[in-house]
């Protein structure tokens, strides 16, 4: 089981949009065989840059609302908040180096 | 030095494994990074699985692989293998994070990656409307319109499967029959939510970000139309995965690894080949499970000889 902390729709606003640190959210689902496999790299990647780069989970089954609003029609899809606002996009499931190239500019 | 090193996690790979690891060759399997369990992770219910009379589903079929396998003490890595030297009587493997492993026999069980349309935009879009896997992505469209491409099992299990969401589901197939077999295509046209469109084929993809529409080919008269979908799933084939291995060991003029006659056995000694990669007719989960004992007799008849 995944580390991540667990974001729902009450509390989206405080741990994503207003968070003093850009936040990456993992849009998942349990049936989702891909999301499971990117689960413990972005566990792994959260241990290494935590300080950076905070991640959290949101449940697209319970949070359809959520998953709407922000246009997911794939998963897993890895959106970055940055001030409240998406500043970067990543859909599928993909090796660590790849993801921690992809995120460079917030891992730094 | 390890006796054997399985390069693949789908059916013949973990069979390869739960073989090899009950002879006592304590093998390393070599996973992938996030492609472990292969093409049966992307599936619902499989039915016709021996053994499994009410069906299972394909991601638990593969956790049952992969238990069983360790189980016998099979070690596996989840990462991607970056380049293979075969040649020598110490077979060398690289992995993505850098790892290096070296063995006495490697077995090849690569499977094989989905075909695109080859159309523009292809890439931008996926993700965006444009998915490889139904059971992925198909909640998303809820009372949506989508189109499913292909003519094959994969693609009527897609279409069929998307119809517990989408208010319709279009299937596009360049000719006027489908090759899948014939229970699959039946329940496909069937069902009153999927319309067939025959001779055609997707010749542009529209929509900014996200799709919103593709563009039509007859394959006949060659005449253009538009059709209004907001999801495309490509079901059109798979294409056997040699890149790791091409110019190591022979390829047939199809692109799959070349095995001598029943066996498992590539143009290299001590290299191995089994599953989807090797078979360019059955591909079949069992098939390919077969295919992965085979390749562990094989091996293991080879390092007895060695």
């Amino acid at each position: 089981m995944s580390a991540a902390k667990n974001v729902t729709t009450a509390s989206f606003e405080a741990d994503v949009l207003k968070n003093e640190k850009p936040v990456l959210v993992d849009f998942w689902a349990e049936w989702c065989g891909p999301c499971r496999q990117v689960s413990p790299i972005l566990d792994q990647i959260a241990e290494e840059y935590g300080e950076k780069l905070e991640i959290v989970k949101v449940n697209v089954d319970e949070e359809q609302q959520l998953a709407m609003q922000y246009g997911i029609v794939s998963i897993p899809a890895l959106q970055v908040f940055k001030s409240g606002q998406v500043v970067k996009s990543i859909v599928g499931a993909k090796p660590k180096s790849v993801l921690v190239n992809d995120l460079a500019e917030f891992l730094a | 030095m390890r006796d054997v090193i399985i390069i693949g996690s789908g059916p013949a790979g973990f069979t390869a494994a739960i073989y090899t690891a009950r002879a006592g060759l304590k093998p390393l399997l070599i996973a992938s990074s996030v492609e472990v369990g292969g093409e049966l992770m992307k599936t619902t219910e499989v039915e016709n699985f021996p053994g499994f009379p009410e069906g299972i589903m394909g991601p638990g079929l593969m956790a049952n692989f992969q238990e069983q396998a360790e189980k016998f003490g099979t070690e596996i890595v989840y990462d991607d293998v970056v380049s293979v030297d075969l040649a020598g009587d110490v077979k060398v493997v690289k992995t993505g994070l850098g790892d290096v492993f070296e063995a006495k026999t490697v077995i090849v069980a690569t499977g094989a990656a989905y075909r695109e349309l080859g159309v523009p935009r292809e890439k931008e879009l996926s993700g965006y409307g444009v998915s490889w896997c139904a059971t992925c992505d198909g909640f998303f469209f809820r009372d949506l319109k989508v189109a499913v491409v292909g003519g094959g099992d994969s693609a009527m299990e897609e279409a069929n499967f998307l119809t517990r969401f989408a208010s319709k589901v279009y299937l596009i197939h360049r000719r006027d029959s489908f090759k899948a077999s014939k229970i699959m295509a039946e329940r496909a046209l069937a069902n009153p939510k999927i319309e067939v469109i025959w001779n055609s084929e997707v010749a542009e993809l529209h929509g900014e970000p996200k799709l919103t529409g593709v563009t039509l080919r007859n394959t006949v008269d060659g005449t253009t139309s538009q059709l209004d979908v907001e999801g495309l799933f490509v079901a059109i084939g798979n294409d056997p995965r040699t890149e790791l291995v091409k110019g190591q060991i022979e390829i047939s003029d199809e692109g799959f690894i070349k095995v001598e006659g029943r066996s498992s056995k590539t143009t290299l000694p001590g290299v191995f080949a089994c599953g989807d990669v090797i078979d360019p007719t059955y591909r079949q989960a069992i098939t390919a499970a077969a295919s992965g004992c085979v390749a562990a007799l094989d091996a293991e008849h080879y390092l007895t000889n060695h």
